[in-house]
């Protein structure tokens, strides 16, 4: 009964957590860490939402979660006989309950991923036939098209795709410092952090907290980008870009925006830390909050483990 | 010798250029600068074709190949995916309204004044 029981707090704790950690502003002085937070919190209370109510299901095997699903299996298929006692109907509804929220899980993520990968190859092929190089910009793909975006396809062979219509909104450091941007994202591979948050989004499409989430983790990606781009690049210039991006918005045609623009707000708050920069948070805070994130990401496993 | 994604593109851009559908021997004496093989320009209309670019039909002997879209519908495609590809962003019918408006749009223009003032 303590692993359920505590497999139960932690889920709550994770999702209060996260309700609190929305609303949380020192993120924008530390978006990586901020990242890795709440890839955690994600990672958690997945596992232990799903782990306590089969913890509380597969008590009487006296194993813990793993091991009883195991013999759980295993005397599902021997006829009932290794069966410790009979069930009562609260625990089969947990064991339902907790297998089909466990399946839904990676299913979801699994179906995310494949779609995900879909979408990017169609993409590519078009790329191949209806983009092409341009001298001034080496090594990105060109898309004659007015609108403005600028974005990048994720994957092992990673391009980075503007449209002329960028090429003409942009001064050319204004257009290092997007393209500066979107290298980050394919070097840091963010498509696989926000790749997960989407699924949980697609998931429980209905739920304020995971859009709020899911919103919150884009935004600190395009941070996270714009602080490793302001290394290699003009930080003031990357704002303005951010600006002509959002204004070029305005024009009723159909655009594209920055691997970046999202509403107002969300820019604006990313201009102002490139204008005005806030120190980064500690050192020391930044490490406690990693030694956090891995602690809590190994409880729910841990407990998954132990028997009683 | 370029890649096969380049010879896939310049057919494209031919077949693209032609008012009309056209056999691979046209296509063939239209890129006849790059002397390639008449078998290798049917190799390639044939990749496109089960790709799902190209449309055949039968005229006589031959056949005759015309675009299933033309250029800029696979652009627009493009532009349009690379606005769901922005992150967040739930579904891809809630992708238009990711559009800054005019009212945030002014907002957004007069930061950019200020910046370029300083």
């Amino acid at each position: 009964m303590i692993a359920a029981a505590a497999l139960a707090i932690l889920a709550v704790v994770c999702a209060i957590g996260a309700w609190r950690f929305t609303h949380a502003r020192w993120t924008y002085r530390a978006p990586h860490v901020a990242i890795v937070l709440w890839q955690a919190l994600g990672v958690t209370w997945g596992l232990a939402g799903t782990g306590a109510l089969l913890a509380y299901a597969l008590e009487p095997y006296r194993q813990g979660v793993l091991h009883g699903l195991l013999s759980f299996v295993h005397s599902a298929f021997d006829g009932g006989y290794d069966a410790p006692g009979p069930y009562d109907v609260p625990r089969i509804l947990a064991l339902i309950t907790g297998l089909t929220a466990l399946s839904v899980l990676v299913v979801v993520l699994l179906t995310a991923a494949s779609q995900t990968l879909r979408a990017r190859r169609r993409h590519r092929v078009l790329l191949a036939l209806v983009s092409h190089d341009d001298p001034d910009v080496p090594g990105v793909r060109v898309l004659d098209h007015p609108g403005a975006t600028a974005y990048c396809v994720p994957g092992l062979r990673s391009q980075v795709v503007v449209s002329a219509g960028t090429l003409k909104l942009l001064s050319p450091d204004e257009l290092t410092a997007v393209l500066a941007h979107e290298s980050a994202h394919v070097r840091e591979r963010h498509d696989l952090v926000l790749l997960p948050f989407a699924a949980l989004h697609r998931a429980l499409p209905w739920s304020r907290l995971v859009r709020l989430i899911q919103s919150e983790v884009g935004l600190l990606v395009e941070m996270a980008a714009d602080d490793a781009a302001r290394r290699y690049c003009s930080p003031r210039r990357l704002a303005t870009a951010l600006l002509r991006f959002g204004t070029a918005g305005s024009v009723p045609a159909p655009q594209g925006t920055l691997g970046a623009t999202g509403t107002c707000d969300t820019v604006m708050a990313r201009v102002q830390r490139l204008v005005n920069p806030v120190p980064d948070l500690p050192r020391r805070i930044r490490y406690a909050i990693v030694a956090f994130s891995v602690t809590l990401t190994s409880s729910a496993p841990l407990l998954w483990l132990i028997p009683h | 010798m370029k890649g096969l994604g380049e010879l896939e593109r310049s057919i494209m851009d031919i077949i693209w250029a032609q008012s009309s559908p056209v056999t691979a021997r046209e296509v063939g004496r239209l890129i006849a600068d790059r002397d390639l093989a008449p078998t290798t320009v049917m190799t390639v209309l044939d990749r496109l074709t089960r790709k799902g670019f190209l449309v055949r039909t039968r005229s006589g002997r031959a056949w005759r190949y015309e675009p299933a879209e033309s250029r800029d519908a696979y652009v627009a495609e493009l532009m349009l995916e690379a606005l769901d590809m922005t992150g967040d962003r739930s579904a891809a019918l809630t992708r238009f309204a990711q559009a800054v408006s005019g009212s945030e749009a002014e907002i957004l223009l007069r930061a950019l004044s200020e910046l370029e003032d300083e």
